[in-house]
C-alpha cells in the first residue's frame, strides 16, 4: 500500500520552545517576567579571543620559578590613602537584602583572605561583611538606603553607582517576600512591601552635579578614601569620560553579563552592550584624556576564569570585578540541591528566581532557615580557594606572553576568533593582521 | 563670642576641617563663616555639637549629612541643602534650591523661605518646615518623617510616597500618585503644635491639612500598572 511521506516536525527558529513558554507565561500572568542574573544570551565574550603566547619572537617566563606580579593599587588619582590588592580580581556590590547574612560575610572572609576586596549593596553596610571584610567599598545608591556619614567614613573606598550592566537606565528591586525586620529597618520601610530603588540620584543631575556631589563626598571623609564610578556598559566611552571629568578615581564598567538581584527578563536581555564591546572603547577614552592607569579601570560583567582575567586586563582594565561567579564559588545552583531546585520548577544552573527568596543554597533568601544553610566560614574558604585559581591561571597566562606583572598584558598578545570579536576588541582575527574598522584597511 | 573663619582667605578644606574637629571635640563651639560666596560643600559632615552661622548664600551640600550640629545660613541655599542629614538643626533664612533635605534621616531642615523643586526627596525620618511655597515632585518617595508647609505645593506632591507625612497649610496644584488627603487627628495636630514653635512659624496646627500615602501601590498589582 502507497504511504505519503511525512516531513519531520519542524520547530521554528522565530517561535521556540522558550519563545512560546514566554508567551503563554505572560498570557497567564499579565506581568513581565522577573529574574535575577545578567544576560543568559550568547553574546560575543571573552571565549572569543586567544592568546598567542611567546614564540621566537617573545621570551617566556619560568612558570612557578620567575616572579608575575598581580597587586593592584586602587584611587591614586586624588585619595589620600589608595586601596592595595594582591589579586586583580575584586567582589562586586551585592547587597544585604538581596543576599543573607551569612552570604555577605562569606563574601567577606573569602575576599579577605585572598587579599582583595569586597563591595555593600544597596542597603547599607552590615557588621558581618565590615567585620570580616579588610579591605570594603561602600555603594553609594540613589537609594541611600541605609546611607550615614559614619559608614562612609568606615569604608575603605566609596563606589557612586550610575548604572549596572544587568539594567542600564533601571533601578532596582527587592519585592516584598525578601523585606524582612531587619532589611526593613535597615531600609527605613514598612515591612513586607514592594522596596524600589531610583534610577537615578536624588539630588544631582549630570556629570556637572556629579563634580560637586564627589567634593561634597571627599570634604565629608577628609579627602582619604578612593572615589570610583560605576557605570553599566552602555555608551562605555564617553561614560568613562564623563566620570573622569567628574572626578573618579577608579571607574568601574560591567556590562550586560554583570548580574542583578532582580529586575525583568526584558531588561537584563535587550538593554546594555557586551562586556567585550565595552573595554575598548572605555580604555580609549582614559587614553585620550592622558589618565590611562591613573584613574584605574575595573571591568564586570561574566568574568569567571583566569583567562577572562587575563584577557580583560590585556585589553587596559587594571582589575576585574566578580558577583555571579562568587555566588556560585559559595554554592549557588550547586546540583547538591536539584531535587529543591526541581520543586521550585527548575534546575541546578538555570535557578534565577533571586528574588523570591526562596534559594535552597541558602545565599539569596533572607529566610532563617535556608540562610543557615550557608556555612559562612566554610562558603569564605572556598572562595578564597577560586579566586586563588582564578589569580593561578591569570599569572600562567601572564608569563606564557613574557609578562613580569599582570598589568604589562597588551592587546598585541591576543588574536580573535571572530569577526565580531576582533571588531569590539580591536584585537587581529586569528591567522590575520586585521580587524574590523582598523585604521589603513 | 564666635570665632571667625574668612573664605576670603581660606580654602574649603581648612574651613571644614577646622568646623569637623570642633564638631568631633562636641564642646558647643561657636564659628561664623564670612564670605561663603555661593560655595558648595561648606560646613558638611559635621558630627557633633557645633554651631555655625555662615553670613551669606551658600552653593550645593551645605551642611550636608549633618549630626547634631546647628547650622545656619544667613541667605539661601542651593541644591541638596542638609542631604541626607542625621541630626541636629540647618536653617536657612532665605530661600533653598531643589532636593533640599533630601534623603534625610532625622534634625530640623528649616527653610524660611521658599523651597524648589523635589524638596525632601527619597526622605527618610527628617522633619522639614518650610515657611514659604514648595516646588514639584516634593517628597517623591518619601519613606519616613515628616514635610510641613505654611505655603503653598506643586505639582505632583508625595509621589510615589510611602509613610512620610506631608502637611499643607495653603493649596495642592496636584497630588503624586499614590498620595491622597488623610485625616487629621489628634497626634497630628500635638505633632504640628511642637515643630511650629521650634521652627518659629506663625501658623495654627488646625490650618493644615494632612496627606500621606494610600498604599496601594507597596506591593506590584498589575491592575494598577496604569499608576507606575
Amino acid at each position: 500500500m502507497d504511504k505519503t511521506p511525512n516531513t519531520t516536525p519542524r520547530q521554528s527558529w522565530t517561535f521556540s520552545n522558550d519563545v512560546n513558554s514566554d508567551i503563554r507565561r505572560a498570557a497567564a500572568t499579565g506581568i513581565y517576567d522577573i529574574r535575577g542574573g545578567g544576560a543568559k544570551r550568547r553574546v560575543p565574550h571573552f571565549d572569543d579571543l586567544l592568546f598567542l603566547g611567546a614564540s621566537m619572537s617573545r621570551y617566556p617566563l619560568e612558570g612557578y620559578r620567575e616572579k608575575c606580579d598581580t597587586s593592584v593599587t586602587l584611587g591614586t588619582r586624588f585619595a589620600k590613602k589608595p586601596i592595595e590588592l594582591k589579586i586583580p580580581v575584586t567582589i562586586a556590590g551585592m547587597s544585604f537584602g538581596a543576599l543573607s547574612g551569612q552570604a555577605k560575610e562569606a563574601l567577606g572572609r573569602g575576599a579577605t583572605l585572598s587579599g582583595t576586596s569586597t563591595t555593600t549593596g544597596d542597603g547599607g553596610m552590615t557588621e558581618e561583611e565590615r567585620g570580616h571584610s579588610e579591605k570594603l567599598v561602600y555603594q553609594y545608591l540613589p537609594s541611600r538606603y541605609g546611607m550615614n556619614p559614619d559608614d562612609l567614613r568606615r569604608a575603605d573606598a566609596i563606589e557612586i553607582v550610575v548604572g549596572q550592566g544587568a539594567k542600564p537606565g533601571g533601578g532596582g528591586m527587592l519585592l516584598g517576600q525578601k523585606i524582612t525586620e531587619r532589611v526593613a529597618g535597615m531600609r527605613d520601610l514598612p515591612v513586607g512591601i514592594d522596596q524600589r530603588s531610583a534610577c537615578r540620584h536624588p539630588d544631582w543631575t549630570g556629570p556637572d552635579d556629579l563634580e560637586i556631589k564627589i567634593l561634597e563626598i571627599r570634604e565629608i571623609t577628609n579627602w582619604e578614601k578612593p572615589i570610583y564610578i560605576k557605570v553599566g556598559g552602555a555608551r562605555p566611552y564617553y561614560d568613562t569620560a564623563l566620570a573622569v571629568k567628574a572626578g573618579a578615581d577608579v571607574v568601574v564598567l560591567d556590562g550586560m553579563q554583570g548580574g542583578t538581584a532582580a529586575t525583568q527578563d526584558v531588561f537584563i536581555e535587550h538593554v546594555g552592550q557586551p562586556t567585550l564591546a565595552c573595554i575598548r572603547p572605555a580604555v580609549q577614552a582614559l587614553q585620550d584624556l592622558g589618565m590611562h592607569r591613573e584613574v584605574q579601570l575595573v571591568v564586570s560583567g561574566g568574568i569567571r576564569n583566569g583567562a577572562d582575567v587575563a584577557k580583560a586586563l590585556a585589553l587596559g582594565a587594571d582589575a576585574v570585578a566578580i558577583g555571579t561567579a562568587a555566588l556560585v564559588a559559595l554554592g549557588d545552583n550547586d546540583p547538591k540541591w536539584e531535587s529543591e531546585y526541581q520543586k521550585l520548577g527548575t534546575t541546578a544552573g538555570a535557578y534565577d528566581d533571586w528574588h523570591e527568596g526562596q534559594d535552597p543554597a541558602g545565599i539569596t533568601t533572607q529566610n532563617p532557615e535556608l540562610a543557615a544553610r550557608l556555612d559562612p566560614v566554610a562558603a569564605g574558604r572556598r572562595l578564597q580557594n577560586y579566586l586563588n585559581v582564578m589569580t593561578l591561571e591569570c599569572q600562567t597566562i601572564a608569563r606564557a606572553c613574557g609578562k613580569s606583572h599582570v598589568h604589562n598584558l597588551e592587546p598585541e598578545d591576543l588574536c580573535a576568533l571572530t569577526m565580531e570579536a576582533a571588531a569590539m576588541a580591536r584585537v587581529p582575527l586569528a591567522g590575520t593582521d586585521w580587524y574590523p574598522g582598523k585604521p589603513g584597511f | 563670642m564666635a570665632n571667625v573663619l574668612d573664605m576670603s582667605e581660606l580654602e574649603l578644606r581648612a574651613i571644614n576641617s577646622t568646623l569637623q574637629e570642633a564638631a568631633k571635640a562636641k564642646a558647643n563651639d561657636v564659628f561664623e563663616v564670612e564670605n561663603p560666596r555661593g560655595s558648595h560643600a561648606l560646613a558638611c559632615g559635621l558630627d557633633g555639637a557645633v554651631s555655625v552661622t555662615i553670613k551669606g548664600s551658600t552653593g550645593y551640600y551645605c551642611a550636608g549629612m549633618n549630626q547634631d550640629a546647628s547650622v545656619t545660613v544667613e541667605g539661601s541655599a542651593g541644591p541638596g541643602v542638609a542631604e541626607n542629614m542625621m541630626s541636629g538643626t540647618v536653617t536657612i533664612e532665605g530661600d533653598a534650591s531643589q532636593y533640599a533635605g533630601a534623603t534625610g534621616r532625622g534634625g530640623l531642615l528649616n527653610i524660611k523661605g521658599n523651597a524648589s523643586s523635589r524638596c525632601g526627596i527619597s526622605m527618610k525620618g527628617i522633619d522639614i518646615v518650610v515657611h514659604g511655597n514648595i516646588g514639584h515632585m516634593s517628597a517623591f518617595m518619601g519613606q519616613k518623617g515628616n514635610l510641613v508647609v505654611l505655603g503653598d505645593a506643586g505639582d505632583a506632591l508625595g509621589d510615589s510616597l510611602y509613610e512620610a507625612r506631608l502637611f499643607v497649610r495653603g493649596s495642592v496644584k496636584s497630588l503624586g500618585a499614590d498620595c491622597v488627603e488623610k485625616e487629621m487627628r489628634p497626634e497630628h495636630l500635638e505633632f504640628l503644635a511642637d515643630i511650629l514653635v521650634k521652627a518659629g512659624a506663625d501658623a495654627k496646627p488646625e490650618e493644615f491639612k494632612r496627606y500621606g500615602s494610600a498604599r496601594t501601590l507597596y506591593n506590584f498589582n498589575i491592575d494598577n500598572a496604569d499608576a507606575y
